[in-house]
């Protein structure tokens, strides 16, 4: 009687533990994962004019199952040379943005992770406040400094350092510090997780053993803080391939990124095909990088 | 020690700069608010006059309205969605579609979001051929997309505070013979609220700020506040723009000064009762 109890609640216990993992996995099946297969579905469809403007994949008419699988939209990709600047120069400007984020951030990090303690929450509050305000208005906030009559151009001109306006919006100058600016406080604070997390003690140990700062610091610290380097990197790198609004806002004709190109194949020529093929590739180039990051956070999400 | 005197001197030089770097173009956003003339790079005076202009636009006005309305319904089920998530990660072991999970919880953090746009919209658009479902998109659908991103969000933040959370009280509870549900309520919720509070912060926030997932899978009828400013900004700098930044500059400062203000009250109180049981014993 009584194990027949037990054994009841047991079940009863294995179907709730069944029904509260589901509840997460179905809606992150649902609205993340299948959606991609419909990517994969529309990139392989005609573009037609029609709502919504791409033809099926499968028909049945005359007894006869037709599939349709057009491989014409990724043969595009590949004869339009356009296609494949934007890829070359959005993963050009992602990367350079990335190791000029890193530059300035390891230091920030390194500084706070010493800091006082008192001192250290302050710090993250600030290094994160910007990215609570919105990002559309910081990278807008650049277009009056940048600008031919902006700030920037105003203060030289009257100082008498140059005679004509510098030309800085609408480059790639503009596009990476875009990004870099946008992008820092995701650079910052892994970097400062891990960095706090080291041991003075191994500091101090290899001072004490003769080893001067500078090789202390490539021998111990760097070594130490890859984990945060790769979040960090990651955490710009792969949003920052895919980025429309600092182009669109800060680029120009000469700063082709594929998420813009995305956008315009999307919302103005309304060939969703095309804009799908263009996802399915990105996302491509981008699976190396992203199943880098996973395995980074989930190391650290089972720590 | 030997190491310590200039290497701090360089780095905290660096951490003034980026400061700087974060904060001066936002500086310059705010006392470019107060100026009077239309052209927003020449000071002509001081002036309140694009405040007014910004509470008479009802077009934004109302795309707030719409903004907050999301972000707030969002918000709220990204965490209910997130902490499940977080729970069955930290707690349940091992179990089939542990890995389906966990990469479904990280991919949305770095996945571009022209990306999940598109995909979504695809979603939206075959759901709605096959059961009429959704008819319109609008800010059903901008919900669905938003819950669905800002729980990765969620999941990683309260992961992180249950896997530092004491686990020997939930056990003791479960010894006891308190079932896993009313141990979960009464026990663990309680330990990690400060965790589902900043998670539905990050939600709110990142919600309010989206413009490209919801310019995707929005309708005619819905405009959120982002989809309405960039349209305007699209057009070149405004004055009108630069006080709304400035209102958002000041209460997202506000609301981290709080923040930070009821972080440090909460960590002394603990200091002072460590060292209280400290001094019974």
């Amino acid at each position: 009687m009584k194990s027949f109890e037990f054994a009841a609640r047991l079940k009863r216990l294995k179907l709730g533990r069944r029904a509260v993992i589901a509840l997460p996995l179905l809606w992150l099946t649902l609205f993340f994962l299948l959606p991609f297969a419909l990517v994969l579905k529309i990139s392989l469809a005609e573009s037609v004019v029609a709502i919504p403007p791409f033809g099926p994949l499968i028909e049945y008419s005359d007894q006869v199952l037709h599939v349709f699988l057009n491989l014409g939209n990724y043969l595009f990709l590949m004869s339009d040379s356009l296609y494949a600047a934007a890829y070359w120069g959005s993963i050009k400007t992602a990367f350079i943005s990335t190791v000029a984020c890193l530059l300035l951030g390891y230091p920030m990090a390194y500084a706070m992770a010493r800091a006082p303690l008192r001192w250290q929450l302050v710090l993250v509050l600030l290094v994160m406040l910007p990215s609570w305000t919105s990002f559309l208005i910081r990278v807008y906030a650049w277009m009056g400094i940048l600008s031919n009559s902006g700030l920037i151009n105003n203060l030289l001109l009257g100082l008498g350092v140059i005679e004509s306006p510098l030309r800085m919006m609408n480059t790639r100058f503009a596009v990476v510090l875009g990004i870099v600016y946008a992008y820092l406080p995701f650079m910052v604070l892994p970097l400062y997780a891990h960095l706090t997390r080291l041991d003075n003690a191994l500091l101090e140990a290899a001072a004490d053993l003769g080893s001067r700062r500078f090789n202390t610091f490539i021998k111990v610290t760097l070594p130490l803080s890859m984990g945060g380097i790769i979040a960090g990197s990651m955490l710009v790198f792969i949003p920052a391939v895919g980025e429309f609004v600092i182009p669109e806002l800060l680029g120009g004709p000469d700063t082709l990124m594929i998420g813009k190109v995305l956008w315009e194949e999307f919302f103005l020529n309304r060939d969703w095909p095309i804009a799908s093929a263009l996802a399915m590739v990105m996302l491509l180039l981008l699976l190396v990088p992203i199943v880098w990051f996973h395995r980074y956070q989930s190391r650290e999400l089972e720590k | 020690m030997r190491f310590k005197p200039r290497v701090p001197s360089f780095t905290t030089l660096m951490l003034i700069v980026g400061l700087l770097f974060l904060y001066l173009p936002m500086a310059v956003l705010v006392v470019y608010s107060f100026n009077s003339s239309r052209l927003v790079t020449v000071w002509a005076g001081f002036s309140t006059q694009w405040y007014g202009a910004l509470f008479e636009d009802r077009q934004i006005l109302e795309a707030v309205w719409t903004s907050l309305k999301i972000a707030f319904f969002a918000a709220s089920m990204a965490v209910c969605l997130g902490t499940v998530a977080a729970f069955v990660m930290t707690r349940f072991g091992r179990f089939r579609g542990k890995t389906a999970l966990s990469s479904m919880v990280t991919a949305p953090l770095v996945m571009p979001e022209v990306i999940t746009g598109l995909s979504l919209l695809l979603l939206f658009v075959q759901m709605a051929q096959l059961t009429g479902w959704p008819a319109d998109r609008g800010m059903a659908t901008i919900w669905i997309a938003h819950t669905t991103f800002c729980s990765a969000y969620v999941a990683v933040v309260v992961a992180a505070r249950l896997r530092e959370m004491d686990r020997s009280i939930e056990e003791a509870a479960m010894d006891l013979g308190s079932p896993p549900l009313k141990t979960f309520f009464s026990i663990t919720l309680p330990v990690i609220s400060p965790a589902l509070v900043a998670g539905w912060l990050l939600a709110f926030t990142l919600s309010l700020d989206d413009l490209v997932i919801a310019s995707f899978v929005s309708g005619p009828g819905a405009n959120t506040l982002p989809m309405v400013v960039f349209s305007s900004v699209r057009l070149g700098v405004s004055p009108k723009i630069n006080a709304l930044a400035t209102l958002i500059i000041l209460i997202v400062a506000i609301a981290t000064l709080l923040a930070w203000f009821i972080m440090r009250r909460s960590e002394k109180r603990r200091l002072m009762l460590n060292r209280q049981t400290l001094g019974g014993e």
